[in-house]
């Protein structure tokens, strides 16, 4: 296996709570993986996932995203990385257009790369038409896919997306995860959290199933249902991991 | 270069698309410079033209009392008010007139200050003549009394200007002194017998009213309210860029800008220095947008125009260091607030604090003197300080450097903080 991340006791307990989000964990990912972090609200999916990104000091642990540390090498990790947070980054008062051309500028595409990759993705997510409008006018589908390009255009060699499809109409949904799929084809490697099981399972080349910040089990959609006595599918492996229901969001 | 170029393209699109920013950089400042100044004018003009009516009351009625009174009347600035309703004013009925703001100031003679001052005068004349033996001996000797210090009551309307006040004082002061020495020069003459008899207060007109100057340190400050207002609200407007400002970097926050911001390859220098040039660049066209109504607006309302010689390039300066305070001061408070409405008024109401303490409204000179000390805390009083340095005094930079580096220092210490209690809260 081609380790791309490695993590190594990592844990996360925020100043003042009572309890670990994140409980000392410890996992691998590799190169070319859509790795699922599955798991009900408040399982710690965030505080892992901003931590992976540079967002948040770890209480305790390490990890390395190809090789680097943001200690040792933070510029350049964060040029490899993109990040599709799970609120709309975008400024509401600028268009599409206007918005991508700044986030894009901030990994350093110019001018007419610039230009092509964000007319290539507006036209790829069907908002040709409306990269001249203003986000404030959008659709929230509309806005997550806006939210998608602007952590993808410097094509990273990983990703990152904090539920990516929380509150999108099923044709957004699905032109989302259709390309995501073909940019994971292209190479990317993809860390993407959900509490949608279905979703997850069509998708995911590995999951983990968190809940109180700690990984239940780890493997394929397959494995981890095979694993599981009398499971049909994710949520039924869920269930019995966790003896519980999912709260949906 | 060309993330900073692009961080600054992104803040002025933000600010564009923001209406009330707008209004609040550009049409506040201009509708107050116009309105304070057109307001100070007027009341300038009409103390200029009308006599100030004052309340007398006269408990001596000798010849220091009336010489009092004729210089003033000759000073054509006050119209001296001796009854009030067709009733002799008292000690009392003055105070009430002039604490209830009816009249301004009330000038209360003490009994007998004439007598107990020619008594005095003469006592002491006697004493050091005799001393050297050339007293008049044919005098009879009056036995020495004890005689009382005597006050002269001054009643203001606490509504008044301070500069009003010390200006009526000291010329009150000047006045009683002169007629002192005037007595003492008199009794000397009489004592040695010469020229017995002539007025001693022949030269009733030698003191006129002249307008005291105010000063700060030993340093004489008088700009003129086109000098001190174009500085003043410039410094104001700067400062109001808090507003905007803050209320971006919250937005920011807020809306998961903020995420990107941080996971972008980018320095924190290259967002804070995008968006301190930008509000730099505002501050620069509010600058500009003042000095030019100073220049071309006033005059169209009758009002004294703006006089800026060749000073624009050292105002041009001063312009760029307090701007680069404001901007420091707004960066702190959008990182510092959580929300739209902590940062809004806290920023607001910190700027007006600022600003009432720096002299923008109340020029420092007239400020008590306590009052000037906590002057000296308000980055609006360096920068305005220096913008008096070059407006009166045509100062180079060597003398405008002491305010200009706290400016700077200003800045430095804003980002500063800024910058580590961002770091703290990424470790929560
Ligand atoms: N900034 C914070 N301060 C304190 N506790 C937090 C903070 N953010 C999240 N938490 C807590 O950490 C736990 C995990 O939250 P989160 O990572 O957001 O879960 P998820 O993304 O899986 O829904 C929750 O119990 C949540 O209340
Ligand atoms: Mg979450």
């Amino acid at each position: 296996m081609d380790v791309i991340i490695d993590i190594h006791e990592l844990s996360k307990k925020y100043k003042g709570a009572e309890n670990y989000s994140v409980k000392p964990l410890s996992l691998q990912i590799a190169k070319g993986e859509v790795f699922g972090l599955l798991g009900p609200n408040g399982a710690g999916k965030t505080t892992l996932i901003s931590m992976l990104c540079g967002l948040l000091e770890p209480t305790s642990g390490a990890f390395a995203i190809d090789g680097k540390t943001y200690e040792s090498d933070e510029k350049e990790l964060k040029k490899i990385i993109g990040v599709v947070p799970q609120e709309y980054a975008l400024y509401p008062t600028l268009s599409a257009e206007e918005n991508l051309t700044y986030f894009g500028s901030m990994y350093g595409l110019k001018r007419k790369e610039l230009k092509t990759k964000i007319a290539e993705n507006l036209e790829r997510l069907g908002l040709t038409k409306f990269g001249s409008k203003r986000i404030d006018t959008y659709s929230g589908g509309m806005k997550r896919r806006i939210n998608l390009i602007a952590g993808i255009m410097h094509e990273p060699k990983v990703l990152f997306l904090d539920e990516p499809t929380v509150g999108v109409d099923v044709h957004s949904k699905n032109v989302i995860m259709e390309y995501l799929t073909e940019i994971n084809k292209r190479g990317t490697t993809i860390i993407y959290t959900s509490h949608h099981m279905t979703e997850a399972q069509d998708f995911c080349t590995r999951i983990a199933i968190v809940d109180r910040g700690v990984i239940y089990a780890q493997g394929t959609p397959s494995e981890l249902i095979a694993s599981t006595p009398d499971a049909r599918n994710l949520e039924d492996v869920f269930l019995s991991l966790t003896g519980k229901a999912l709260r949906d969001a | 270069m060309h993330k900073l170029r692009m961080s600054i393209q992104k803040e002025l699109l933000l600010l564009r698309r923001d209406i009330g920013g707008v209004v609040i950089l550009f049409a506040m400042p201009l509708v107050l410079i116009l309105a304070v100044t057109l307001i100070q004018n007027a009341a300038y003009q009409r103390s200029g033209d009308s006599q100030i009516p004052i309340l007398i009351v006269d408990n001596d009625k000798g010849d220091v009392a009336k010489s009092v009174f004729e210089n003033m009347k000759d000073s054509h600035a006050f119209d001296l008010v001796t009854e009030i309703d067709g009733k002799p004013i008292t000690e009392t009925s003055a105070k009430n007139a002039v604490f209830s703001g009816k009249y301004q100031l009330a000038i209360v003679i003490p009994e007998n200050l004439s007598s107990d001052l020619q008594a005095k005068i003469d006592q002491n004349v006697e004493k050091i003549l005799l001393s050297f033996g050339l007293a008049d001996s044919l005098k009879p000797k009056v036995a020495e009394r004890i005689i009382t210090k005597k006050d002269v009551k001054l009643y203001f309307d606490p509504a008044v200007q301070m500069s009003f006040k010390n200006a009526v004082m000291n010329n009150i002061d000047k006045m009683i002194s002169k007629i002192e020495s005037q007595s003492i020069y008199a009794a000397f003459k009489e004592q040695l017998g010469d020229e017995a008899g002539t007025d001693p207060f022949e030269n009733q007109n030698f003191i006129a009213f002249k307008e005291i100057n105010p000063t700060v340190g030993n340093k004489e400050i008088k700009p003129n309210a086109v000098q001190h207002n174009v500085p003043a609200w410039t410094l104001f407007a700067m400062f109001f860029i808090v507003i905007p400002l803050s209320i971006n970097m919250v937005k920011e926050k807020n809306q998961g800008t903020f995420i990107r911001l941080r996971t972008n390859p980018v320095s924190s220098a290259v967002v804070i220095g995008g968006k301190t040039l930008t509000y730099l660049i505002i501050c620069m066209i509010q600058f500009y947008m003042m000095i030019a109504v100073g220049i071309w607006i006033f005059p169209l309302l009758g009002l004294p125009a703006l006089n800026v010689d060749a000073n624009l390039f050292m105002l041009t300066v001063v312009a760029l260091f307090s701007g680069l305070a404001a901007t420091g001061y707004g960066i702190l408070v959008g990182t510092i607030a959580k929300t739209q409405e902590q940062s809004a008024p806290f920023g607001a109401t910190s700027v007006i604090i600022l600003a009432a303490i720096g002299g923008v409204w109340v020029p420092v000179f007239a400020m008590p003197k306590f009052m000037q000390y906590v002057a000296m805390c308000s980055p609006m009083n360096w920068g305005l300080d220096a913008f008096y340095d070059v407006f009166l005094r045509n100062a180079s930079i060597m003398e405008i450097y002491p305010e200009i580096a706290l400016l700077f220092l200003f800045f430095v210490v804003t980002i500063t903080i800024a910058l580590l209690y961002d770091k703290k809260k990424r470790s929560v």
